[in-house]
């Protein structure tokens, strides 16, 4: 196993700690959808690009290489999909928060 | 091959605390979703130690269906209901 797959794996993992510090630490659920999806999101795209390179040419490797594609494309889907019912339902932002413009966009449907 | 299940044991662990002390519903949904990912990353890392192919078929299937169900919370979310 050589050094790169390990390199890639430890920013993989690195990655992946913050977001998680990041969901406990922030104090809304805007704030920690934003830094949670995007640094995992990162983290799972390293560690599957360190199993493409490791195996070469191989059934592995292509399913990671899919797998890959399939969170790129479901992660930001799902993230945009939690934010936007949560919006909606009303869920309030944190009191520190500056603006708001979705509620701008759409007053009557959010904020009762 | 050890430090780093340990180091996904723990994020898994910050998710599942999120999971039980979140205050509100989508706190609860964002953890779901990104245990679900973090899924992803142990058989990824199990895949890359034992060398087998059993892990990422797991890891395939496992994905689609943590979207499947983090959409459907999300719509039950938005408008209370399964409908529209």
């Amino acid at each position: 196993m050589s050094n790169l797959i390990i390199i890639l794996v430890s920013i993989g993992l690195f990655f992946n700690f913050a977001g998680c510090t990041g969901l406990i630490r922030f104090p809304d659920i805007y704030n920690r959808l934003q830094a949670s999806t995007k640094c995992v999101t990162l983290g799972t795209v390293l560690i599957l690009l360190a199993v493409a390179i490791h195996f070469g040419w191989n059934s592995i490797s292509i399913k990671a290489i899919l797998c890959i594609v399939f969170v790129l494309l479901t992660a930001p889907t799902a993230a945009h999909a939690i934010s936007r019912g949560s919006h909606r339902a009303g869920f309030p932002l944190w009191e520190g928060s500056v603006m708001d413009k979705y509620h701008d966009d759409f007053p009557q449907k959010s904020g009762e | 091959m050890i430090i780093f299940l340990i180091v996904l044991l723990v994020c898994s662990f910050f998710c599942l605390y999120r999971v039980g002390a979140g205050p509100t519903p989508p706190d609860r949904t964002v953890a779901i979703d990104i245990l679900g990912i973090l899924m992803v990353d142990f058989c990824a890392v199990l895949s890359l130690f034992t060398g087998k192919d059993l892990y990422m078929n797991v890891a395939i299937s496992w994905a689609l269906l943590a979207f499947i169900g983090t959409i459907a919370l999300a719509k039950y979310l938005e408008g209370r209901t399964f409908d529209e």
